[in-house]
């Protein structure tokens, strides 16, 4: 069932004009800024498919913008994103692309700072639902429903073993898993969706696991 | 649970639909019922204080839309119409959520926003006309969210997928049912209003002036709200839909994969393509 709950159906409560335009592009904005983990100084929001043909329309930049901000999808506060973004010091630009996406309405974020660099790409389902396709050049298929783990490690064996053992130790409930990688034996992303959040001290223990590099812990 | 409408409507049997919703709501997502109750109350909220911040007359930033609920207010408080008043509201109240929507207010998507008018249109200005309680209300909304969560599941909600036929089409067919129930009618009955009611907009293309939802969205809002009372009616005097609602929601998703792209949202065809249609494009994209 790609729907799961009936306030999928009868809600979300949101800022119009238009679910999948507007309030999906908060969530995804959402998404992004909580993947990042910090407040960005730079935004770059890339927009593909019926959403490079009508971003401007829908409200689409704002909507993203301020979702990267931090705001919900109801706060009355979306219209004023570039004025916000501003107030923050933060630069935001914006990118019609022509390429044509998997799905119709894509979005991919780009956030930095003097510390870092990400990019996610989100599509939006539709009815505010979401998913994010992308991180760093690694797909996954994430809704951003339930509290994740993203962990970068080395594409070596065990390392999948040792993660969910010390979540089954912690009595912490798996409810979806994938990995990704690029290449055999380098980097791979593990995505670990699970029913309860998980402590920090569970997480400090798998950071300190041979082969993982990062752990980005997402909670919204 | 339920896969589709017939498992649908035979667990609601002697029972309601909007109970079978709340039963798999709790299944689903584990949350009490009074929780899921107190959720869908505040939805209903969200509707009608959207359906009052209408009436005073908003505006769109594009300038292409507003005030028309506002006229229609107006117009209803002149005296006896052509119609009944509850008809004329809920015409004017769907057209009232769907401005507040295009202004960027605050509004329930359901299933959409670009549909957000018809179900706060078709069941506040029939809360007004049976003097239901807000209870009462809520649970119309499970019922509606049941009839949405099937075609969502089955075909899709959205004009990019499926064009305003899976949109308002489904908007309509879930007000409809939830209006039939409301009045006293069965689950069948509701069932059979769903499926008039979607039969009715087969073939809608999403065709929006320059991409956005203001332009025909607001009026066939207004379509949507009359198009559901009218099966709504047709099913509360025991007519019945020749092809059962499950097979109707096939054909809608059928059509909407038949559907050229042009017709799915993207503004390149239908009203969006007319002179005036793209007039408004030129305008609107060039002032930006």
């Amino acid at each position: 069932m790609k729907y799961r709950s009936v306030f999928d159906i009868i809600g979300p409560v949101m800022v119009g004009p238009s679910s999948s335009h507007t309030a999906g592009a908060v969530r995804i904005g959402r998404l992004s800024r909580a993947l990042f983990g910090r407040k960005p100084s730079h935004i770059r929001l890339h927009f593909y498919g019926s959403f490079a043909k009508t971003f401007k329309g829908h409200a689409t930049d704002v909507a993203a913008l301020a979702g990267v901000l931090g705001l919900e999808m109801d706060d009355p506060r979306i219209p004023q994103a570039v004025d916000l973004a501003q107030e923050e010091g933060i630069i935001v630009e914006y990118i019609a692309q022509e390429a044509v996406p998997p799905h119709p309405n894509t979005l991919m974020v780009e956030l930095w700072d003097e510390q870092g660099r990400m990019n996610a790409t989100g599509q939006s389902l539709g009815g505010g639902l979401v998913q994010i396709t992308q991180v760093d050049g690694f797909n996954l298929g994430l809704s951003g429903e339930s509290p994740a783990l993203l962990i970068f490690h080395k594409d070596a064996y065990g390392t999948i073993a040792s993660m969910t053992q010390l979540l089954a130790h912690a009595r912490i409930n798996i409810n979806h898993m994938e990995v990704s990688r690029k290449d055999k034996g380098k980097t791979a992303l593990m995505v670990i969706e699970t029913d309860e959040l998980v402590e920090p001290a569970v997480i400090d223990r798998m950071n300190a696991q041979e082969n993982v590099y990062k752990i980005i812990k997402l909670e919204l | 649970m339920f896969k589709n409408i017939s498992e649908l409507t035979q667990q609601a049997t002697g029972q309601g639909i909007a109970k079978v919703m709340i039963d798999n709501e709790i299944e689903v997502t584990g949350r009490s019922r009074e929780d899921i109750i107190a959720i869908m109350a505040r939805q209903y909220l969200v509707m009608k204080t959207s359906v009052k911040q209408g009436l005073l007359g908003v505006r769109s930033r594009s300038g292409l839309c507003g005030g028309d609920a506002k006229l229609m207010d107006d117009y209803i408080k002149q005296g006896p119409k052509l119609t009944d008043t509850c008809f004329i509201r809920a015409i004017s109240y769907a057209v009232s959520v769907n401005e507040v929507n295009a202004s960027m207010g605050i509004v329930c998507a359901s299933p959409t926003a670009g549909s957000c008018g018809v179900l706060p249109g078709v069941l506040v200005a029939a809360q007004e006309k049976l003097n239901k309680s807000d209870e009462e209300m809520t649970m119309a909304l499970f019922t509606a969210g049941a009839i949405g969560y099937v075609i969502a599941n089955n075909a899709f909600v959205s004009g990019a997928q499926g064009g305003c036929q899976a949109e308002i089409g489904s908007a309509a067919a879930m007000a409809a049912a939830a209006v039939t129930e409301l009045a006293g009618g069965s689950p069948q009955q509701a069932a059979h209003a769903a499926a008039m009611a979607l039969k009715n907009m087969l073939g809608l293309p999403c065709d929006p002036l320059a991409g956005l939802v203001e332009v025909p969205c607001i009026k066939r809002n207004a379509g949507g709200a009359a198009n559901a009372l009218a099966a709504a009616e047709m099913a509360l005097a025991g007519v019945e839909s020749r092809i059962p609602c499950d097979e109707v929601i096939q054909a809608m998703y059928q059509i909407g994969l038949e559907m050229s792209p042009t017709l799915k949202e993207t503004a390149q065809g239908g009203l969006a393509a007319t002179p005036t249609g793209i007039e408004w494009k030129k305008m609107l994209w060039n002032n930006d």
